[in-house]
């Protein structure tokens, strides 16, 4: 069943979290992954593939750049669901 | 039809000694800061690079190779006189014909070795071990000598802040020769050339020489598709050479991936879920990049310090340009 809005916003914390060690309800829709969550280009890398497999989803790598903050992740990740 | 006699080979090969050769100048962040906007504190935690060596003009591929060889040859407590195939992978020798791989046989004192170089990146020594372990079954040669050798120094954009720091210069050589028991195991090795734009020269030669370009060429890659391809990919293939193998991860004693980049090693780690076991090579702290090199070159360092030993079982994997890829575990000489 595909994910809501806010499954994949929890998903995307869940995520961040363990990649990057932020707390998970620092991550909203409106923060960007490099400049307020310290998610750097490499680290976005790890982001993404967790999330492809979380949520069923192929985010190819010249999207990745497109996806600054996790209001754009979500939206990608609702619109590709698989 | 004439009956032809078949070769006869060693029932398995292994790697016997290893040498390593890091130019004298060590080349701190700060150097590199001079020509980009960046910082070491950035540099550092994109890469993990402190230092990198970079060769003088003396300190050539040959001169490296020769140094580097000299010392795996002692390891191996051979002479040189045994050494029956010499194989040079580098992509930074610049004198396209003949191959260094003779010059090298040549100023070693071998009886003629057969003498070849191959260009395979990153991947070059699995390449060439793959090779050297062919031509020891098979009998083709009693002792081979695997060189990967590069100045990626001259291949580096100094102006180009995403690549400038990542590239170091060195050799690293290992003697292959005859073993009882298997030593080297199954190759996982391929190339995905669909993928041939992700690291490569910016420009051909021809077109440097035409003036259609006034910078000299330059290695230039996309961080983002080489890191996910990196990690993800090759910890796929790195499992299949455990597999192909017949052990664990349990039972491995020691990583050494392409020394590339930190931070690509610590996701590869992680995505192999290694045990904490295992000694990880993380000579690229010290050495930077230096492609086909890195890999004999983070085995000598780890054998010189005693963080690996004698005897260990340790998985290689080089990856990179092509794009190739190359895996094996190996037990330690």
């Amino acid at each position: 069943m595909a994910a809501t809005q806010e499954e994949i916003v929890a998903g995307l914390a869940d995520i961040v979290n363990e990649i990057a060690g932020i707390p998970v309800e620092d991550v909203q829709l409106d923060k960007s992954f490099t400049d307020d969550l310290d998610v750097d280009s490499l680290s976005m890398v790890e982001v993404v593939v967790a999330a492809e497999e979380r949520f069923d989803v192929k985010i190819p790598d010249e999207d990745v750049k497109n996806l600054k903050t996790v209001g754009d992740a979500t939206d990608y990740i609702l619109k590709h669901q698989g | 039809m004439a009956k032809l006699k078949p070769s006869k080979g060693a029932p398995y090969a292994r790697i016997l000694g290893v040498g390593g050769y890091r130019p004298t100048r060590v080349v701190p962040n700060e150097v590199i800061l001079e020509k980009i906007d960046s910082s070491d504190e950035w540099i550092r935690s994109r890469s993990g690079i402190e230092t990198r060596h970079w060769a003088s003009d003396e300190e050539t591929v040959a001169a490296m190779s020769i140094e580097a060889s000299g010392k795996a040859v002692a390891d191996a407590g051979i002479s040189v006189e045994q050494i029956g195939g010499v194989i040079v992978s580098t992509v930074s020798h610049f004198k396209q014909t003949p191959a260094v791989a003779t010059e090298i046989a040549d100023r070693l004192g071998t009886r003629k070795a057969a003498a070849f170089d191959i260009s395979a990146g990153c991947a070059g020594f699995g390449y060439g071990l793959t090779l050297a372990k062919g031509m020891v079954v098979e009998g083709s040669a009693e002792y081979v000598l695997v060189i990967g050798v590069e100045r990626l120094s001259d291949l580096t954009d100094l102006e180009d802040r995403a690549t400038a720091f990542l590239f170091g210069d060195g050799a690293g050589a290992v003697v292959v020769g005859p073993a009882q028991e298997p030593a080297i195991g199954p190759t996982v090795w391929g190339s995905e050339g669909d993928k041939s734009e992700t690291i490569k020269q910016t420009v051909p030669w021809t077109d440097y020489r035409s003036g259609e370009v006034a910078k000299f060429p330059a290695i230039t890659q996309e961080g983002q598709a080489v890191f996910r391809w990196a990690v993800f990919e090759m910890a796929k293939v790195a499992q299949q050479a455990l597999d192909a193998a017949g052990i664990t991860a349990d039972e491995l004693d020691v990583f050494i991936p392409h020394q590339a980049n930190e931070r690509i090693i610590d996701s590869m780690v992680k995505t192999l879920k290694l045990p904490g076991h295992v000694t990880v090579a993380r000579d690229v702290r010290t050495t930077g990049n230096t492609s086909a090199a890195s890999i004999p070159l983070a085995m000598e360092r780890l054998l010189a310090t005693g963080e690996a030993k004698s005897g260990d079982t340790a998985l290689v994997i080089g990856f990179g340009a092509g794009l190739v890829y190359a895996a094996t575990v190996v037990t330690l000489p």
